[in-house]
């Protein structure tokens, strides 16, 4: 039976993590997703994980302990945020060739500078070309069973890459909110035991791994690498909809609130996604025809499915929680792409930067077809 | 049974490196890799940082590596090896590993993804105690690249980075002492030591690899084009290094040191200097006065180690 | 050399598997100066194995049969380092 408690979005996934009883993870503190590791090597402390932690000196090295980790054999989770992703970004490119099948919490925080703590989806933009998966959560329950599936989806034999699960900054990362969480005997069951086709630890059967690739190959392996992120869309909804039978809660590449016969929809990440559905609610309340398109999974971008979903809107308002100075907002590039021929209209907004706070009314407005280009920025509003 | 004889057994018939590789004609390398897995009768993990080492014996589809081999990054191979390490100790306890079979798990580094870019990740990997055998060939520069000084290049010799000139003697630094960094760290086993003595190097190993926590040895080894005399030579370059007293051959056991070899003669740094195009600049009457410098400061070192050594072995 | 692989034919993740990977032969790399040696001179010491860049010495068990000329790319240091002179570099 499941268990409710009233857990912070970081709790809660240190709790998966425990339960998942990973073979090594390596850390390096950054705030917010400290409270991850820290409840998790208390856990570990106190016997309830049997997890070799590996205290790393950056995370560019928690990242490449947890390739070699992953690589030898071992089931490996790590996590970070902002900067420390900023600095292991050489190698998540490398653990995605390397077909690491890595799972990582990233509690999204602004990327310097300014230095700031708080939340923003910069830091997942920035690795978006990795090639590693990146799932977002609305709420410290998504952010539990997302890292649950994470593993069954990184270890899938057809995708065998590393997956970010993503949870806004202090938002879900440091918020209590009520979680059900599965069984502990219910957990190893549904991840099952790790398995990769060639672990470095197996001496008999000896492999070259991390070759160099003159111009002659390299293409075709970039290739492959694309061909088996694209995958992760079909074997995420394979593992979601056990974990659907398991749970009753389901999952999918998109949510799709309340679009049917909307006119308008906001289309969004995270935590935001929770405050759009609230608003959604009180203006169709009122008689408005207006929803939301929740992406889960941002990598793989879910084109077909958000085309699909936005067939028949009106008018479509992206909202990023990140910018491109110079060019399109990631998220509004990526919808735009999906919608090209729709006969949509298509507009978007920059939020949210560095922890600014997106309220009710700033929604209202945005349905209202009052959208600034800037939502809440002070001074002199930007062309749209 | 003689050593040698021994390394050669060792192999079971299959050479953990063997040949195809696109290492230089007489390159100093693979000496020391077949000298240090030669030695380690247990099974082996290779981690190797981004150098010629590693560019050269992996050209895909090709594979010089009869071992199991893994390449990540340039600065980041202790840290892979941590997470190499942590995964056999993770399974090992959880008994999905066979008990009795210990692999070592070795780092193969350039003295750049060693002294410079790699110092953090080993830093850090000697720190948490990780018990894996770190191994750094220096050949005192940035040769894959095209011989750029690194932290390891001696003073005055002359690179791509730090070219002898009207106005300069080439490098101006002294390098860094990386065998006194990581005797910093407490480690169980540190040493020093050169390709061409083979025997003390193997000897280094076995110890090495007995240690209780982190091994690092830093081996000498030459690489003709970068230091600039024909490659047939490899064998009295590197054993008049050792020779000049410029690079001792000792090991630091829990923080007590002991030369493990005292050159029955010693010769003058400029025998060694006059053996390699990067240093000829300095051979010219007028830089007299930097070569008696060199040779100093190579004195001051050794009385200095001498010092520190508990004992003295004769060779 | 045999035709390029396919993208969707290559290893995943670029793990390449020594046994039957395909092999440079850098014996082409030779410019004019091959190793010959005077067996009857040989003390089988080995040094000549233990040096050599590209495992390039051929051994029966321990004792030294000849050099491997798929491999061996002339750098001449078995003839340098052969305690017993039975290795000297030759035009080719």
């Amino acid at each position: 039976m499941s268990d409710l408690q009233l857990l912070t979005g970081g709790e809660a996934v240190a709790h998966a993590m425990r339960q998942i009883d990973p073979d090594v993870v390596p850390v390096y503190p950054i705030t917010p997703q400290t409270p991850i590791i820290q409840t998790f090597a208390k856990f570990v402390a106190d016997g309830k994980a049997r997890t070799e932690i590996v205290n790393v000196e950056s995370e560019h090295s928690a990242m490449s302990a947890s390739i070699g980790a992953a690589l030898a054999g071992a089931r490996t989770m790590t996590a970070t945020s902002s900067q420390g992703l900023a600095l292991m970004a050489e190698v998540v490119y490398i653990a995605a060739s390397m077909r690491a099948p890595i799972v990582m919490a990233l509690g999204n925080r602004a990327l310097s500078g300014p230095i700031n703590i708080h939340c923003d989806h910069s830091d997942s933009m920035l690795i978006r070309d990795s090639g590693v998966i990146q799932l977002f959560a609305e709420n410290a329950q998504e952010a539990y069973d997302l890292t649950l599936i994470a593993p069954r989806l990184a270890e899938h034999p057809d995708v065998l890459l590393p997956v970010l699960v993503c949870q806004d900054g202090f938002t879900i990362t440091h918020s209590a909110e009520p979680v059900a969480l599965l069984a502990d005997e219910a957990v190893p069951a549904f991840v099952r035991d790790y398995f990769i086709p060639h672990p470095a630890l197996d001496v008999s059967r000896p492999t070259t791994q991390g070759p160099f690739a003159m111009p002659d190959y390299y293409f075709e392996f970039r290739r492959q690498q694309a061909a088996a992120i694209e995958a992760a869309t079909e074997a995420f909804e394979e593992v979601a909809a056990e974990f659907a039978f398991l749970t009753g809660r389901p999952y999918g590449v998109i949510e799709e609130y309340r679009l049917d016969d909307a006119a308008r929809a906001i289309v969004a990440l995270g935590s935001t996604a929770g405050t759009v559905k609230d608003v959604v609610d009180e203006l169709r309340d009122a008689g408005e025809a207006v929803g939301l398109l929740k992406i889960t999974s941002f990598r793989p971008f879910p084109a077909a499915a958000v085309t699909r979903a936005l067939a028949g809107v009106k008018t479509v308002t992206v909202l990023d929680r990140a910018d491109s100075p110079g060019g399109a907002p990631p998220l509004r590039a990526e919808v735009a792409n999906a919608l090209y021929g729709s006969g949509c209209e298509l507009d978007g907004a920059v939020y949210g930067l560095g922890g600014r706070d997106l309220h009710p009314a700033d929604i209202r407005a945005v349905f209202a077809g009052a959208t600034s280009s800037h939502i809440g920025l002070r001074g002199e509003p930007c062309p749209v | 049974m003689s050593r040698l004889k021994t390394l050669v057994r060792n192999q079971n018939g299959v050479p953990p490196l063997r040949g195809g590789h696109s290492l230089c004609q007489g390159c100093g390398v693979p000496l020391v890799v077949r000298t240090v897995l030669g030695t380690i009768k247990s099974p082996v993990v290779v981690v190797n940082a981004t150098g010629c080492l590693e560019v050269a014996t992996t050209r895909y589809p090709t594979t010089a590596w009869n071992v199991p081999w893994l390449h990540v990054a340039f600065e980041n191979a202790a840290a892979v090896a941590s997470g190499v390490e942590s995964a056999q100790r993770a399974l090992r306890r959880r008994h999905a590993l066979p008990a009795d079979e210990e692999v070592a798990v070795v780092v193969f580094a350039g003295d750049g993804g060693t002294y410079d870019i790699g110092l953090q990740a080993l830093s850090g990997a000697l720190e948490r105690g990780h018990r894996f055998l770190f191994v750094c060939y220096d050949n005192e520069a940035y040769m894959n690249t095209g011989v750029q000084r690194s932290g390891a290049t001696p003073f005055g010799a002359s690179t791509t980075t730090s070219p002898a000139g009207l106005e300069s003697w080439g490098k101006a630094q002294q390098r860094k002492d990386m065998t006194a960094i990581a005797v910093a760290h407490h480690i169980p086993y540190v040493a020093q030591a050169a390709a061409t003595h083979w025997h003390d190097l193997s000897v280094k190993v076995e110890r090495a690899v007995a240690a209780p926590g982190p091994a690092f040895l830093n081996v000498l080894t030459d690489c003709p084009v970068g230091w600039g005399h024909e490659p047939r030579l490899f064998a009295k370059v590197i054993d008049t290094a050792v020779d000049c007293l410029f690079w001792p051959l000792y090991e630091v056991v829990d923080g007590h040191y002991r030369l493990t070899s005292v050159p029955p003669e010693t010769v003058p740094v400029k025998d060694w200097l006059a053996l390699q195009t990067r240093f000829a600049h300095l051979l010219r009457p007028e830089n007299a006065g930097v070569v008696d410098g060199i040779q100093m400061r190579v004195e001051e070192d050794w009385e200095a180690l001498v010092d520190r050594c508990d004992e003295l072995v004769a060779a | 050399m045999a035709e390029l692989s396919a993208w969707n034919e290559l290893p995943i993740g670029a793990t390449v598997q020594p046994a039957g990977a395909p092999r440079a032969l850098t014996g082409g790399w030779r410019t004019g100066e091959v190793p010959a040696a005077d067996v009857s001179k040989c003390v089988n010491c080995l040094l000549c194995w233990l040096y050599c860049p590209d495992s390039a010495i051929t051994l029966d068990g321990e004792a030294f049969t000849g050099f491997d000329l798929d491999y061996c790319k002339g750098c001449g240091i078995c003839a340098e380092v052969c305690p017993a002179d039975a290795i000297a570099m030759v035009a080719e």
